[in-house]
């Protein structure tokens, strides 16, 4: 009897170091997670400072961090402006308890990264009675009632479509294929979401002109590389001759480009398969320099300057449109990778 | 006649014909669409690699078919599931890739520390995970699901803090052998049958089996003819967490990263629902491990039929669901008991004439 009680004091105990372990896990890591969390003792906001209180999506990639790091740089306390960062760690109940935060605190702006289109009628309706203008940046939100926000701020995905289909018409005219019939297939991004809608879309608008153009399939990866890989290798399978692959991120276009290279197959302008990408992150334009990516169309996450001015016009009084997208541009195989890579900061 | 009755006798008749059903429904579309009606079961070799839909089933069936022997065991021990698999691969893969690329840091092309102490250390957390399970139904009694509902929650988080929350890419061929091609077979196929492998012989060439399956029984029993369940539920669950690890490093590897997000995102669930397919029950006791195993490339099969029928990955989830209700509704008791009942009447019938 007193052997099994010491054994269960033994396990209890150890029960109890794992449970301190993840705690201090939690504790050790939150501050360097999130970028810069509003400094609750060192300083208050001076009374003629704009408060914003940012609620960010999370930190799931190098763009998003990019994003973060620009609100960051832009939104700084020698302008005048007084910053809460949220992250909402991929959640949107996080996020809606950032948004409630803010909203106490009577912040003077919000601005909202929204993870998800849907669900935010309530609390943008809270912010509303208490007065709080919301800029939404990136991605869209579905809202009823559209006065529930003040404008959007963010890339004109269904732009960056139809910049991808008119690249490829170009790009096969000036191979002489300009009547070939050309097969593509389409990696599509997480169905309903606010880039595969754009970029689908913009993109068909331009197929619609070209009749030479054979879309085989629609296949979602869920804008995840190993989705891509198994879908990418799917199609391979099915069709034996696709010309063109539409990956609609580049995450997707990495898992793809692998399964293409396992079936024995060469990418870029003299291969078999043409892959065109969007996103346009450090990696993926190194593969546009090697030249396995054709073309990679930005997705400018330098959001914050626009924001700026939209809050500044907003101080003066000025209107404001309801939609706002930033400047995008792209990168193929043809550009001096190297020397925009220098210039650009992520 | 009697041979019929033979062969559907066996145990594993109807995971093998649950199987074949989702194997048939190939064919037969292959033949309405004019294709090859064979086209499904070719395999070639292409570019110095094995390629053909079923070695697809088997190289993407890997990770299901590794955390099924683990799920069969703590179902048969504790007649309850272990629903923090997932999040103990996607675990267990952060870990791994955190070590050999350096905390903070989210694309490195050489390793920090020595790639086995990486993989060693993403098994051992993850083993670490099953005791705490273990731990938590053997000796305090929880119920299984509410158990490890905790680590189902915790275990991704942990994940995610563990990569500062961040996709950590490890561009480094060793590493991604793993998850790719070992001469013309993809190294996941390997993996999962070597596990399968010491899986088998451990349980046949030992008690342990017997042991598993008689706490599964009736715990208090087996406790009082001399066993000691709560160690035998401990060490299902170590298991189950030892499965889970390398299960997710398999993923991990495929590509190259620890996407935390996304790794052994609810593949408890096809791991809980290939153990049922294999024809064993929910409620523990006697297990079947050979089905179990059907039941996860059963489950490959219906994605990868999915995709060949061109259903879209947004309503793919329908389908699985109906194809699996099928399946279970064809191996439950009152269905059985119908058929039974139906050939006994038969049998009546030829002797009255």
């Amino acid at each position: 009897m007193m052997v099994r009680k010491r054994k269960n004091l033994f396990l209890s105990a150890f029960l109890l170091c794992f449970l301190l372990l993840l705690a201090g896990c939690s504790n050790g890591n939150d501050a360097a997670i999130t970028p810069k969390t509003e400094p609750e003792s060192e300083s208050r906001p001076d009374e003629d400072d704009i408060v914003i209180g940012i609620s960010q999506v999370g930190s799931e990639s190098d763009w998003r961090m990019m994003n973060t790091k620009a609100y960051m740089d832009t939104f700084t306390e020698e302008k005048g402006y007084y910053l809460i960062f949220e992250d909402g760690q991929q959640k949107q109940e996080n996020q809606v308890k950032a948004l409630r935060k803010f909203i106490l605190k009577d912040v003077d702006y919000i601005v909202l990264a929204p993870i998800v289109e849907t669900g935010w009628d309530a609390v943008l309706k809270e912010a509303q009675d208490a007065g709080i203008p919301v800029i939404i940046v990136d991605r869209n939100v579905s809202v009823e009632d559209e006065s529930l926000y003040i404008c959007r701020v963010g890339s004109d995905l269904m732009q960056e479509g139809r910049n991808a289909g008119e690249w490829l018409a170009d790009y096969l005219e000036s191979r002489g294929r300009r009547n070939e019939k050309i097969n593509i297939v389409t990696l599509q991004g997480t169905p309903g979401s606010t880039a595969q809608i754009g970029r689908t879309s913009g993109f068909a608008e331009v197929m619609e002109k070209h009749a030479n153009w054979n879309m085989l399939e629609y296949q979602s990866g869920d804008f995840t590389q190993a989705k891509a890989y198994e879908v990418m290798e799917y199609f391979l399978d099915t069709y034996d001759d696709i010309d063109v692959v539409i990956s609609e991120n580049d995450n997707m276009t990495f898992g793809a480009i692998e399964a293409i290279k396992e079936a024995g197959l060469k990418l870029g302008k003299n291969g078999d398969i043409m892959i065109i990408s969007f996103d346009a992150v450090r990696d993926a334009l190194l593969l546009v320099q090697k030249g396995e990516i054709m073309a990679d169309f930005e997705c400018n996450p330098i959001i914050a300057p626009l924001v700026e001015e939209t809050i500044q016009k907003l101080e003066r009084g000025e209107p404001v449109e309801k939609v706002q997208y930033i400047d995008e541009t792209y990168f193929d195989y043809r550009m001096d990778i190297e020397t925009l890579l220098e210039s650009r900061e992520y | 006649m009697d041979s019929v009755k033979k062969i559907t006798k066996m145990k594993l008749f109807l995971p093998i014909f649950s199987m074949i059903l989702v194997m048939m429904i190939n064919v037969i579309y292959d033949i309405a669409s004019g294709n090859a009606p064979f086209g499904f079961f070719s395999i070639s070799i292409n570019n110095g690699i094995l390629y053909g839909r079923l070695i697809d089933i088997l190289n993407r069936g890997s990770e299901v078919a590794i955390l099924a022997i683990g799920m069969t065991l703590v179902v048969s021990a504790s007649a309850g599931t272990d629903i923090s698999v997932g999040s103990v691969m996607s675990l267990s893969g952060g870990l791994c890739c955190m070590l050999l690329a350096g905390y903070g840091v989210t694309n490195v092309s050489n390793y920090a520390v020595p790639l086995w102490v990486g993989m060693l250390a993403g098994i051992a957390i993850a083993c670490v995970c099953g005791l705490f399970n273990g731990f938590l139904v053997a000796y305090m009694n929880i119920q299984p699901m509410v158990a490890t509902l905790i680590l189902w929650s915790a275990g991704r988080a942990i994940g995610l803090l563990l990569c500062n929350s961040n996709i950590v890419y490890v561009r480094v061929p060793s590493f991604q052998f793993f998850g790719a091609y070992c001469g013309i077979i993809p190294t996941p196929i390997i993996i999962a049958a070597v596990c399968v492998a010491i899986a088998s012989v451990v349980l046949k060439s030992t008690a342990l089996g017997t042991y598993i399956q008689s706490v599964g029984i009736n715990k208090r029993a087996s406790r009082i003819s001399g066993f000691n369940s709560a160690k035998i539920i401990l060490l299902c669950y170590v298991i189950c967490g030892l499965c889970a690890g390398i299960a997710g490093l398999v993923a991990t590897c495929r590509i190259y990263s620890a996407d935390t997000n996304n790794i052994g995102l609810n593949m408890e669930l096809d791991a809980i629902l290939a153990v049922a397919l294999g024809g064993n029950s929910l409620g523990g006791g006697k297990f079947n491990l050979a089905g179990s195993i059907i039941g996860a490339y059963t489950i490959q099969a219906i994605t990868t039929t999915l995709y060949a029928l061109g259903v879209s990955s947004a309503q793919a989830p329908v389908f699985k669901a109906i194809v699996v209700i099928l399946i279970v509704v064809i191996q439950s008791q009152p269905v059985k008991d119908y058929f039974k009942k139906l050939s006994a009447k038969k049998a009546v019938a030829k002797e009255v004439a």
